[in-house]
């Protein structure tokens, strides 16, 4: 990074299964407006607007950034969209801090949003193809196979994968905007509810969920102008790999261990365990968070499901994951990324309200796409490097 | 006089209009190539050289190195699961009826996996590496589609499978 950016403002909506009160335009300006007024700024402080979904057919709007460049201020300053499928809101912050970093600009708004009641994202991408077998059962589909895989490899025990499910939604209790709101979570309630895509779980899996998160994003020397703290960014990166590839390892993806290695790398962090006091990982179903803490680092192969079992990945435990409640309890697809990396500044601004790790000062945002193929990850601190 | 508005009558949120597009498909050489021989009952696949990876369905260009992938290859109905899962709902649009096992299957001298089903046997028998075999529709109910086959079934059983399920249809 050739300069120095750190986010200055956060803005989020409140996350729902339906959001009939807003337009698209009106939610992205809902997190816009809550991102500049923590940032103690107006619309003309902004030099550019960058802007993130998942793909449009979720809600049959092509190009919804068109129209949204009003409802974001946008109109006659430059405007970029993103598009790297499920990990689009990690992607997207990580372009908006790069247009920063690179000198380019000094303050970014950014933002990502889903609007899921409009359509039926669930099956969006599941529609029947001319001579092709129409078997993709949605995502859950697409990555129970993978999940299997990881089970058979690591031995981990059934109960692994619900414990996360109950963790994440007890975490939401502690955030008023999550969307799932579920009291008595309990293992039994989880390992009773039905069984989707064997070994998943209804509730082992994401909501459906509307919602918009923002970023105001700024360089060094703006940083420290704002009324709140800020999180400077001390590592940042994406990868890719195809999606059919001979030899390619879907359940420990090497496009997601070489972006965490990039970001600690840059961030000075030898030692993740350790040194990182929290991690908001892009989990969307159960599974994926022993998967995750092996590929980014956090446990060795086939050994992440212990720091699970042995609640170390809980609210004070050595590294929790997704206090947030994470995506198990909110997935407003193209933003769910960048609650990721927004709950992560939130952590180390000591923002985080009741889901907040005590003194926390370098925390992770992770975020995963389509097959997973694409990954976008970043590290933030309290501390200016 | 115009109907007084009631006030606590439901808003109209979303209104549905399906949209139609009609369009005409068309393959590329490579899928061409592979319709036609699953038409036939072969499977085909693609590589740059001999003893190159081999893609199946063909690709007209490896994905690893970008070479263009122009040598096809016969390959096996046989093969093993390589993952899969057992899905318990239904998939909008496909008659299919749940619980049905959906795997990623890597043919014999295959390099990746594509998804079909399987069946013949008991969903709790299925595991991964388990040796499968496609089951055909007899040759005149085929057309230029990987439906051609029913499913995937355990290595044994699917000859007789085929004869089974060409008599009662």
């Amino acid at each position: 990074m050739s300069r120095l950016a750190a986010v200055v403002g956060i803005g989020q909506t409140e996350y729902r299964s339906a959001r009939k009160d807003v337009s698209m335009g009106g939610l992205v300006n809902e997190a816009a407006r809550r991102a500049l007024e923590d940032a103690g700024l107006g619309w003309d402080d902004i030099d550019a607007v960058v802007i993130g979904k998942a793909p449009d057919m979720f809600e049959g709007v092509l190009m919804p950034e068109l129209y949204l460049a009003d409802a974001l201020g946008a109109v006659g300053k430059p405007m970029l969209r993103v598009h790297t499928a499920g990990s689009v809101g990690g992607s997207t912050a990580v372009v908006a801090a790069t247009h920063v970093t690179s000198g380019t600009f000094d303050r970014i708004l950014t933002v990502t949003f889903e609007k899921q009641s409009e359509s039926n994202a669930m099956w969006a991408l599941s529609i029947p193809r001319p001579f092709s077998m129409h078997l993709n059962a949605g995502a859950g589909g697409h990555f129970a196979p993978h999940i299997r895989e990881y089970m058979r490899r690591s031995g981990a025990p059934a109960h692994v994968g619900p414990m996360v499910a109950v963790k994440d939604r007890k975490n939401a209790l502690k955030n008023p905007l999550a969307h799932l709101q579920i009291p008595d979570i309990s293992l039994e309630m989880v390992m009773e509810s039905p069984m989707l895509w064997d070994p998943i779980r209804f509730l082992e899996s994401c909501p459906s969920s509307d919602g918009a998160c923002a970023l105001v994003i700024s360089s060094e020397e703006l940083a420290t102008k704002g009324p709140n703290k800020p999180a400077w960014i001390r590592g940042m990166a994406m990868r890719s790999e195809t999606m059919t590839c001979k030899g390619r390892d879907e359940v420990n993806p090497l496009a997601g261990s070489e972006c965490a290695k990039d970001v600690y790398a840059q961030a000075g962090i030898g030692n993740p365990r350790k040194e990182v006091d929290m991690a908001e990982v892009y989990v969307p179903f159960s599974w994926y968070e022993p998967m995750w803490l092996e590929n980014l680092g956090f446990a060795d192969e086939g050994e992440g499901w212990k720091l699970t079992e042995a609640g170390e990945t809980e609210i004070g435990g050595s590294i929790p994951f997704n206090c947030s409640g994470g995506v198990l309890s909110t997935n407003a697809i193209g933003a769910s990324g960048m609650i990721r990396f927004a709950e992560s500044a939130m952590q180390v601004r000591g923002t985080a309200g009741e889901h907040q790790v005590e003194g926390a000062k370098m925390a992770v945002g992770h975020a995963y796409g389509a097959s997973a193929q694409f990954f976008a990850m970043w590290a933030v601190s309290s501390e200016k490097p | 006089m115009a109907e007084k508005k009631d006030p606590n009558a439901e808003r109209v949120n979303i209104m549905y209009a399906p949209v139609n597009l009609d369009y005409r498909f068309t393959a590329s050489d490579h899928t061409s190539r592979f319709l036609e021989s699953i038409r036939n009952g072969q499977f085909i696949g693609s590589q740059v050289s001999e003893g190159a990876p081999v893609y199946v369905p063909p690709r007209p260009v490896c994905p690893e190195t970008g070479l263009p992938a122009e040598r096809l290859v016969e390959l096996p109905d046989t093969g093993k699961v390589h993952w899969y899962t057992i899905v318990h709902i239904p998939i909008p649009d496909n008659p299919i009826k749940p619980p049905f096992v959906v795997a990623n299957i890597l043919l014999d001298g295959a390099d990746i996996t594509f998804l079909h089903l399987i069946s013949g046997c008991d969903n709790d028998d299925i595991d991964i590496g388990m040796r499968v075999k496609a089951v055909w529709k007899p040759e005149a109910e085929r057309t230029h589609s990987p439906a051609n086959i029913h499913f995937f079934a355990p290595i044994d059983k699917a000859d007789a499978l085929a004869e089974e399920l060409a008599k009662e249809a």
